[in-house]
């Protein structure tokens, strides 16, 4: 699978996707945070036929349907516009001090300097979480913060500092 | 009737007027800016609605309203966009401005105007309008079409060019030589680039000096530097328009969006006045003798757009119909051809106004009807080509 993409200066992303049943999917992720989903004319492949129009709410929820990894893209775009800014997906690995503690424990942002932004727990997420959430081994943490903070958090759960 | 309240009655209908055409474009599906240009060439002096007491408080907005125009037009895209841009699509833009430029500066030299006349001309045919174009492929479904990347990105080089052609113009009508000319464009692109480094790598820090939770204190300080800098620009012998522009570039996409929500009223308002002024300054009587060049250039420079836009699909790998799509997308010419054509009129060449407004009134209709059009032709090629 090939996912291409093409930036629409002044407006947002394109992306294009052949499947493996050979549709070809066109999606515009707006900046205003709606996103545009278009499905091509067999005729002339460069024009979208049908095209939904999704709301920024309409986006979320479709995203939320379709699992995590939108979620990371958006963290991934939001530190290519702040330079020195990276976001990572850490896992809680089996045995790490962290699993079966609170987010709070970790003092990530205290000690690291970064921000857990959410967390992935198979085909869950939990956006935002607070201090109290519980972390389980095999969580993965969406953190954002600068790159050797992102190091130090990476280490910190695995129980190496 | 005392001066403020017979102000206030003026701009009150000004207004409401504005309302009832922007109505009427949005329902033909067109850009507002032919009406109100044309509205505006039938008030005024002698007009239904003499504008007499309003007329310096509309010269005074236009001016702002140029520098919103401009500021936003910066905000719109980010420095990674147009880089992107000029990477993937400088031969495009190449073309863009070979094909739109010189039919604007011959036909400006064949009506008898003074170079700089010609070379405001040339700008006033070479730019597309971003706005029209913008909201037309939003409108017609086309945002995931294959050829809109390359239609966008001839926009951005154009506005690029907008950036570097203005300080020329202002330079070349100012009436020096061409060396001061020569030195006035070295200038303009050293600040550009100077500019669009400083953003990439401290733009953030601009972004969380201007940021505010309060949207009123993002708008006081926002208008507050961009009028700074337009006038030190324009204090400096370069153009208000350009000392925006420049703003806008500098600032950071992540705050470019909230500062474009904010502003977005204000700019539609005093663009609305600005196109309003360059109208009244237009004599309605000058346009029809020049009619005729106007239509003819616009003739010209419609294939000449759409072979643009032809050759920057066509290096998108897009077949025929997507290059015929992406080709009369681009006709459509509109707010920054007035803002060329005002700073030549401002400058002291009063012909550039009635040709430039009679090309702009064809063109901002005829460009969205045309590419309108152009969808369910293509359709039936298709058909015949490929039966189904």
């Amino acid at each position: 699978m090939e996912l291409e993409e093409t930036l629409l200066p002044g407006v947002g992303v394109r992306y294009q996707m052949r499947t493996r049943s050979g549709q070809v999917l066109g999606i515009v992720v707006q900046r205003e945070g709606g996103a545009e989903i278009a499905v091509f004319d067999r005729r002339d492949p460069d024009q979208a036929r049908e095209t939904f129009r999704l709301d920024a709410e309409e986006v979320d929820a479709l995203a939320e349907v379709l699992g995590a990894p939108r979620l990371t893209q958006r963290f991934a775009d939001l530190s290519r516009e702040v330079p020195g800014l990276e976001s990572a997906r850490i896992t809680v690995r089996e045995g790490s001090p962290f699993a079966g503690r609170t987010l709070g424990d970790t003092r990530a942002r205290t000690l690291t300097g970064c921000s857990v932004v959410a967390i992935v727990r198979g085909a869950d997420v939990v956006p935002s979480p607070s201090p109290g959430d519980p972390l389980s081994a095999g969580d993965v943490l969406v953190a954002i913060g600068s790159a050797a903070g992102l190091e130090q958090l990476d280490r910190r759960l695995a129980g190496r500092e | 009737m005392d001066h403020v309240a017979a102000l206030l009655l003026e701009l009150g209908l000004l207004f409401l007027g504005l309302s009832a055409l922007g109505l009427l474009a949005r329902r033909l599906g067109l850009s507002p800016i032919p009406f109100i240009l044309l509205a505006a060439l039938a008030v005024g002096e002698g007009g239904v609605v003499p504008l007499a007491n309003a007329t310096p408080f509309l010269e005074a907005a236009a001016e702002i309203g140029v520098v919103l125009l401009l500021l936003t037009l910066g905000l719109e895209f980010s420095s990674t966009e147009l880089f992107t841009s000029l990477r993937r699509h400088t031969p495009s833009g190449l073309v863009d401005l070979l094909l739109n430029g010189p039919p604007g500066f011959v036909a400006g030299l064949l009506l008898g105007l003074p170079w700089q006349g010609a070379l405001a001309l040339a700008g006033v045919t070479y730019i597309s309008s971003s706005g029209i174009i913008a909201r037309l492929l939003g409108d017609l479904g086309r945002l995931a079409n294959r050829e809109t990347p390359a239609v966008l990105s001839v926009l951005v080089l154009e506005d690029l060019a907008m950036a570097l052609f203005l300080p020329l113009l202002v330079v070349a009508l100012a009436g020096q030589g061409p060396m001061s000319a020569v030195a006035g464009v070295g200038l303009a692109v050293g600040a550009v680039l100077v500019v669009l480094l400083a953003a990439q790598r401290h733009g953030h820090r601009l972004g969380r000096l201007l940021s505010h939770d309060d949207d009123e204190q993002v708008m006081l300080r926002l208008i507050g530097l961009t009028l700074l800098v337009a006038g030190a620009a324009q204090a400096m012998g370069a153009s208000a328009a350009v000392g925006a522009f420049l703003v806008g570039l500098a600032l950071p996409a992540s705050f470019a969006e909230r500062a474009r929500a904010i502003l977005g009223p204000l700019r539609d308002l005093f663009a609305a006045t600005f196109f309003v002024a360059f109208g009244l300054a237009t004599d309605p009587a000058a346009i029809l003798p020049v009619l005729p060049a106007a239509l003819a250039l616009a003739a010209v420079t419609t294939v000449t757009k759409i072979g643009t836009g032809w050759f920057a699909a066509k290096r998108d790998g897009v077949a025929v119909p997507g290059r015929l799509r992406a080709g009369t997308a681009l006709v459509a010419r509109g707010e920054f051809s007035i803002v060329i054509a005002g700073l030549a009129v401002a400058a002291g060449i009063p012909a550039v106004g009635p040709v430039a407004t009679g090309y702009v009134l064809v063109l901002a209709v005829s460009g969205p009807v045309l590419t309108r059009f152009v969808e369910p032709l293509t359709g039936r090629m298709l058909r015949r080509a490929a039966p189904v």
